[in-house]
């Protein structure tokens, strides 16, 4: 059921599965039920009221001023139902603040104007929108910016986290399950925003090793042929149109840069420019034919390739695995 | 008399308009009336543009990929983003509070049994200022483009090198002008109400209205000034290259949004006390019977007045403050709650045992509370902070907002707009067109907000121009459209009822509704200078008690002629009938003058053009010069 429920809403959050959202969705289950209650009773008081007392022929009504005891009654009750809540609220909080301890992977999270950037410290590996982590085990993300306010958000695992420039917020996920889970920016960051968008797929332990391992092999080196002619052009260019190296780093190349996502193993994620087109080679043409248009706003320029510089670099990039 | 003799008709230089007719009538006017016309007649057409923005808004949003608004690209990301800011913007600062001024400027004198405000010229001054900043930020549709870093304007994202040209630059100046005409007009108010109250009237005799309005009147004069500060920091960080908000320069982006919310919670209940002022005078009207607990009311809205700076942080839990500020505005953001509770069950009190007359006014005073408790109750599931990380910025608080500042601010001003119409023009709204109007209104609005709900619990998140198929969220999205449309077509009824009865409704007499208050004793429309003779008050709810006494059982007797009108010159009438003799406050330019200085320097700033700077200087100096010159009176032309 929950399987089916993520097919069809996979940013629902009523239908959490990570156990930090699983935390977060007990208050809601809390709080919700209460909500409802009220509101029933409150609005069948006020319909039963326009019912009962519309105007009828005969009398004026009674003209009386309020009724302090049951004012304060009714003051009094959602006093303390508010207390009640507040100190659910409160224990929740001060205990999914708690710093994971134990086997943690940490993960930084870089936000640009519009896509994520990841970095595993303890393990080399930089991706782009696509993260990969180990079920079962927390990850401890810390959140810096590029650019703007962005807010790192994977509802199906836990609440957002701002990510602020200037300073490094933290947040605590864990997938108890594998899985892909889908999320998005959820501060407004300019003309993109609605592009930001991330997956992140939660593998078991052996799985995610053997990703980690493929991450940090060097790129792929194609011999010849258009893969070929496509890494001449990524790394050196054609003047006046400057090279992919200028901005985008290939491990174990000379393509060094550090504007755009690390693009060592392009080819190894599933979808790519802020995780909105399928990553194929009829998707990566048109990207490159015009990036600002395919994604507005897109740092990356419109470059102005050939058809055939276009069609190099797409076998060169497809290529990289 | 000798020195008119010796100018003869020679206009002297700061002469005051001798009681001028038609457009320069309007210009000069210093009647708080015609002010208060003034402001409900530019709000009510900003209210039509913020509507086209947002049926934009939701045609782009009625399937996913949408493709309405100029295709897929960058235009279509652009257009969209500058849609939302400008309807924000619009809604809250074009909409909603200058509709509440209308109310204040126009009924807190007849009220409390005034002639006009205490600084006429100041409130003419006041809704110039308030006409110039609106305009002001409209001018950037034509200069390069609309605001579009959303209306809360977060930095560094409004300030360069993120923001787009100048329009976050008109946002900033634009909203700064706007604050001067808040503040200006709540310190006017505040004098009127302490020290301009007719003989009698104890503030706890006040109708809640003016108590709302003085609340209302004391956020704007604290919250304004906090905007002001963190307008400036964003105007010098995008004009000067200042970096109070740029992290790599020691700024702190966080500092706005302390700043931006300090101001902005207050501002959410300057938006919806006017409104709750509102339906506590309708209520107790259509439902004949006094205000159910008239000083829990009161207190609570002073409560609601206080507490409202306690709680900013809530729109900031995802932003990193901690567990222990989390906690804080959480347990802060709960107990606001309660006098909210109180209002609504009070309101509920005041329909028990009543004779209930279910007019237009009242069904949108009804309508109001049925759904502000909704966004109350929604409002309610946000404090519990570690789900709110889950809900902001999501489509749920954007449901939560528009339960509270449409369902709640704009339901009551309608209300209040069915209300005092017939005082204002001395003829009814059509009571079956109204009907229509507010069914259509209730119906469409529950079906555009009410997905809303579900979009954001399902992931939905706000500000964005375009989301995937597949997400569960096209069909929520489609009945919004729909809904959306429904709230145009039941707008387009208002329009007609609107100017059809301006000048063929039905006539309304002094008092249609059996008034309870002090502005149903005098004609309508009332005469220029309200009231031939300054009432005394011996009673909250005065005009009631003259109409009313009690019989032996406590059963409603009405008094021979106690609801006779004023200004029908009755036996024995008064020094004063007909006006004669009562000195009004002469019209004036100055206010106009002066005024029209602000979006001339506002101009130099976003141009960078310094000539500019000293024609605005000049032209505000002017104004003010003329103001304090011009003599205390109309021309007497020869003496009456």
């Amino acid at each position: 059921l929950l399987a089916a429920c993520t097919r069809d809403a996979p940013q629902n959050f009523l239908h959490p599965v990570g156990p930090i959202a699983k935390k977060e969705d007990a208050l809601w289950r809390i709080v919700f039920p209460i909500a409802a209650v009220i509101f029933v009773l409150v609005e069948g008081a006020l319909v039963f009221a326009i019912f009962k007392f519309r105007e009828r022929p005969g009398g004026e009504p009674a003209q009386f001023h309020g009724n302090t005891k049951l004012e304060v009654i009714l003051t009094l009750i959602p006093s303390l139902l508010l207390a009640g809540v507040g100190v659910v609220t409160v224990r929740s909080l001060i205990d999914l603040s708690h710093k994971p301890t134990g086997d943690v992977l940490n993960v930084r999270v870089i936000a640009h104007q519009w896509w994520w950037e990841y970095r595993y410290p303890d393990d080399g590996v930089i991706a782009a929108n696509e993260l990969h982590i180990p079920v079962g085990r927390p990850v401890y993300f810390t959140l810096e910016s590029q650019d703007v306010i962005h807010s790192f958000w994977v509802p199906k695992l836990g609440g957002k986290q701002d990510v602020v420039p200037g300073r490094q917020n933290h947040l605590t996920l864990i997938a108890d399950r594998p899985g892909e889970y889908w999320g998005q920016c959820a501060e407004f960051c300019g003309l993109s925003h609605a592009n930001m968008r991330l997956r992140v797929v939660a593998q078991p332990a052996d799985q995610f090793a053997a990703w980690v391992s493929a991450q940090n092999q060097p790129a792929a080196t194609p011999g010849a042929g258009l893969a070929a002619e496509g890494a001449k052009i990524f790394a050196t260019g054609s003047w006046p149109k400057g090279a992919c190296s200028g901005c985008h780093t290939v491990n174990g190349t000379t393509a060094q840069g550090q504007v755009g996502p690390n693009l060592t193993h392009f080819a190894s994620r599933a979808r790519f420019a802020g995780y909105i087109y399928d990553n194929n080679p009829e998707n990566v043409a048109a990207w490159l034919n015009n990036p600002p248009e395919r994604k507005p706003g897109s740092i990356m320029p419109r470059l102005g390739l050939s058809q055939d510089e276009i069609n190099a670099l797409v076998a060169y990039l497809e290529s990289l695995k | 008399m000798s020195t008119a003799a010796i100018l003869g008709k020679k206009r002297r230089l700061y002469e005051r308009p001798a009681s001028p007719q038609g457009v320069w009538g309007w210009l000069t006017t210093v009647d708080h009336k015609k002010i208060g016309i003034l402001y409900g007649a530019t709000a009510l057409l900003f209210f039509l543009l913020g509507g086209v923005e947002a049926l934009l808004i939701r045609l782009q949003l009625a399937r996913p990929e949408g493709k309405l608004l100029l295709g897929t690209g960058p235009k279509a990301a652009d257009l969209y983003n500058q849609l939302f800011t400008t309807h924000g913007v619009t809604m809250i600062f074009l909409v909603v509070m200058p509709l509440g001024a209308a109310f204040f400027n126009y009924m807190l004198p007849l009220m409390i049994g005034a002639r006009d405000v205490a600084f006429p010229r100041l409130n003419a001054f006041s809704y110039w200022v308030f006409l110039s900043g609106g305009l002001f930020i409209y001018s950037s549709w034509f200069l390069g483009g609309g605001p579009d870093g959303g209306w809360f304007g977060y930095a560094p994202l409004s300030r360069p090198p993120f923001a787009h040209g100048h329009r976050m630059e008109f946002y900033a100046l634009g909203l700064q002008i706007l604050g001067i005409a808040s503040i200006v007009a709540a310190a006017n108010f505040i004098v009127t109400i302490l020290n301009m109250r007719a003989p009698g009237m104890s503030l706890m005799r006040m109708p809640v209205f003016v108590w709302m309005t003085l609340v209302v009147s004391f956020l704007l004069l604290f919250a304004m000034p906090v905007i002001a500060v963190a307008l400036f920091q964003l105007s010098f960080d995008s004009i000067f290259g200042a970096n109070f908000f740029n992290a790599r320069g020691g700024g702190d982006p966080i500092l706005w949004q302390h700043l931006f919310w300090l101001f902005g919670h207050p501002e959410v209940y300057i938006l919806v006390l006017p409104a709750m002022g509102i339906v506590s005078e309708v209520l107790p009207t259509f439902a004949r019977k006094p205000l159910f607990g008239y000083s829990a009311v009161v207190f609570s809205g002073i409560a609601i007045g206080f507490m409202g700076w306690g709680v900013w942080a809530h729109h900031m839990f995802a932003v990193g403050l901690g567990p222990v500020a989390n906690s804080a505005f959480a347990i802060s953001t709960m107990f606001i709650a309660v006098p909210t509770g109180v209002k609504i069950f009070n309101w509920i009190g005041t329909l028990v045992k009543g004779q209930l007359r279910l007019k237009t006014p009242m069904l949108f005073s009804l309508g109001f509370v049925a759904m502000f408790i909704i966004g109350g109750l929604s409002g309610v599931t946000h404090a519990t902070v570690p789900h709110d990380l889950q809900q902001t910025d999501t489509y749920y608080i954007v449901a939560h907002f528009h339960y509270v500042l449409f369902g709640g601010a704009m339901f009551g001003l309608f209300s209040g707009l069915y209300y005092w119409f017939p005082k204002i023009t001395g003829r009814l709204m059509n009571e079956k067109l109204g009907k229509v109007h507010f069914w259509l209104t209730f119906i469409g609005f529950n079906l555009t907000f009410g997905p809303f709900h579900t979009l954001g619990l399902k992931g939905m998140p706000r500000r964005t121009y375009v989301y995937p198929a597949g997400m569960g969220w096209d069909f929520w999205n489609m009945v919004s459209t729909v809904g959306a449309f429904i709230i145009a077509v039941s707008v387009v009824v208002f329009i007609a009822n609107f100017m059809r009865s301006r000048n063929h409704g039905e006539v309304a007499g002094a008092d249609p509704w059996d008034g309870r208050t002090l502005e149903w004793t005098i004609s309508s429309p009332p005469p220029e200078h309200n009231f031939d003779e300054i009432p005394v008050v011996r009673h909250r709810d005065e005009f009631w008690h003259r109409k009313y006494a009690h019989d032996r059982q406590g059963k409603l007797v009405p008094i021979p002629a106690g609801g006779s009108v004023s200004t029908e010159a009755h036996a024995g009438a008064p020094a004063h009938a007909g006006g004669h003799g009562i000195h009004m406050p002469s019209p004036s330019y100055w206010p106009l003058v002066a005024a029209l200085g602000f979006p001339v320097l506002a101009y130099s700033a976003i141009f960078r053009a310094l000539p500019l700077v000293f024609v605005g200087a000049v032209v505000l100096l002017t104004g003010l010069y003329g103001w304090v010159l011009e003599p205390v009176a109309e021309p007497s032309g020869g003496g009456h």
